[in-house]
């Protein structure tokens, strides 16, 4: 059966000329980078080509601006608690949406619970979208830090971080965006946007599991979370994952190179696939806005109906997407960002997220337009809620 | 993540679909945990004649409701009783223990649906 790999947000595959580029570190330039002799020297200018790719992705003004990490989740907890432990004294409140990343999240809510920091988690509107009017009005006198994602993972919402880190820094709050589903896919200049700190994550786009990086910016401070050897600025102990480091940096290349065909492309799938679904499926919802989202991704609602058995259905005929249903997530509560834009619990439990990537067609999306009405139909015929 | 079995009633769902003049039925579950079943049966000589569902859930859901149809059709309204959602979980070769609590209610519908039969038998005879 043919597979088709609709879930591009949860993870990629490794571009295979990354992983070519990998290869030698593994079994030739397997040195130490924080080792003298000639092992040790060759990794070490592996890592720091690798470092100036990171920074030219997303023009830092030097690769010393860059953190390599173990992937986005370190990363964003590298910023939110390393940067509330370092400001700790100017003051603890914390700004941050509801609709952002565990990954931000859950660092929030501890520094909350167990070192008495105070967090105001930002509503959105019914887009997604938090308002530059509530971010300047949570702005306190003890306020040292706001952390608000670039895009959102499930739904693909673009935020305005511009005007957030305007008004951040007219109030000295360090600002941090994880902008892990943005890196490598479509343009980004830390400096245009005036960030403080910056999160990314290589396999979000056909790099390597388990490496990342945190852009900070110099001057900022943050306290290290990961104790031990000096790598990384003193910020991150660990011997460097070189093979990774590499792929990470390979990628960052390609993505530059390629970014303007990637996002036509997949803007032109989403397109697609958007008002495919909308013109052959009655009563859909559409989650984020339309146009000002991520190039890649499609998210949608559909009332009466459950989301992993639309996963299950899609499955069976070979197309891998995700859902952000309770009996997906792994807990009995649906998707806190489908919630946080209103949407009641049973309409977030029917939801679906088809996350596009350089390797789909046009055939693909085809195959999905005529595959999923038949699904929704199957299952709308299955459920006491829906009445036709 | 899911047993065959499962995977066999969650694709072909055994007497599913709505039931004209049921003699007792029953909803259980929320939209809230995500599940909701819907039972409706026929009765004769004590026995269930015919059983029909309805379910919003996942694939655990859909499968229980299924399995527990197929376990009691044409048996009596005492033996139906006594069925548990853990033998369904059991006859569908089990579910993943994030699904025990959630969606396993079949049980509970069809014990409801009984129940409901009962009391509109009661209200006739009294009636």
């Amino acid at each position: 059966m043919k597979r088709i790999y609709l879930d591009n947000g949860a993870t990629t595959p490794t571009h295979p000329e990354a992983l070519k580029a990998m290869e030698p570190l593994f079994t030739q330039k397997y040195g130490n980078p924080s080792s003298i002799h000639s092992f040790g020297q060759e990794a070490k200018v592996a890592v720091d080509s690798a470092r100036e790719d990171v920074q030219k992705l997303i023009n830092a003004r030097s690769p010393e601006e860059i953190i390599f990490t173990s992937g986005g989740t370190e990363a964003n907890n590298l910023a939110v608690i390393g940067a509330a432990m370092a400001g700790k004294k100017r003051g603890k409140h914390i700004i941050t949406s509801k609709i952002e990343h565990h990954a931000v999240l859950h660092p929030c809510e501890y520094l909350e619970k167990e070192l008495d920091f105070q967090v105001t988690y930002l509503p959105v509107d019914e887009k997604g979208r938090v308002h530059i009017d509530d971010f300047k009005g949570a702005i306190k006198e003890d306020t040292i830090l706001a952390s608000i994602m670039m895009a959102n993972n499930e739904i693909g919402t673009l935020q305005p971080v511009k005007e957030f880190t305007v008004a951040a820094r007219e109030s000295d709050v360090v600002f941090h965006t994880d902008a892990v589903q943005v890196a490598g896919t479509m343009p980004l200049d830390v400096q245009e946007l005036g960030v403080d700190m910056l999160s990314m994550s290589a396999h979000k786009f056909n790099g390597p599991n388990g490496v990342g990086a945190l852009y900070l910016r110099k001057g900022v401070k943050v306290h290290p979370h990961m104790h031990g050897g000096g790598q990384e600025n003193k910020l991150r102990g660990s011997t460097h994952n070189t093979p990774g480091i590499v792929g990470l940096g390979w990628v960052c290349r390609y993505a530059r190179e390629t970014m303007d065909e990637k996002v036509k492309h997949l803007e032109e799938l989403r397109d697609m696939l958007i008002e495919g679904i909308e013109e052959r499926i009655p009563e859909t919802i559409l989650n984020g806005p339309r146009r000002e989202r991520l190039p890649g991704n499609v998210h949608f609602c559909f009332p009466y109906i459950e989301g992993e058995a639309i996963l299950l259905n899609l499955d069976l005929k070979g197309i891998a997407a995700s859902s952000g249903s309770a009996c997906t997530s792994g807990s009995l509560a649906p998707s806190h960002v489908l919630l946080g834009i209103g949407r009641s619990h049973e309409l977030a439990h029917g939801s679906l997220r088809l996350t596009l990537g350089i390797d789909n067609t046009q055939e693909d999306v085809e195959y999905v337009l005529q595959v999923l009405p038949e699904i929704v139909q199957k299952l709308r015929d299955m459920s006491p809620l829906y009445n036709k | 993540m899911y047993s065959d079995k499962v995977m066999d009633h969650f694709t072909n769902p055994r007497n599913m679909g709505k039931m004209e003049n049921p003699h007792g039925e029953s909803q259980v579950g929320n939209p809230t945990c995500g599940d909701i079943m819907k039972i409706a049966i026929k009765v004769e000589d004590n026995r269930i004649k015919d059983i029909k569902f309805q379910t919003f859930g996942c694939g655990a859901a859909v499968a229980t409701s299924s399995m527990i149809t197929e376990m009691v059709k044409g048996k009596t309204l005492d033996e139906a009783m006594g069925i548990s959602n853990k033998a369904v979980a059991e006859a569908l070769d089990g579910l993943p223990p994030v699904k025990m609590h959630c969606s396993n209610l079949a049980a509970e519908a069809l014990h409801k649906a009984i129940e409901d039969y009962k009391q509109r038998k009661k209200g006739k005879e009294e009636g």
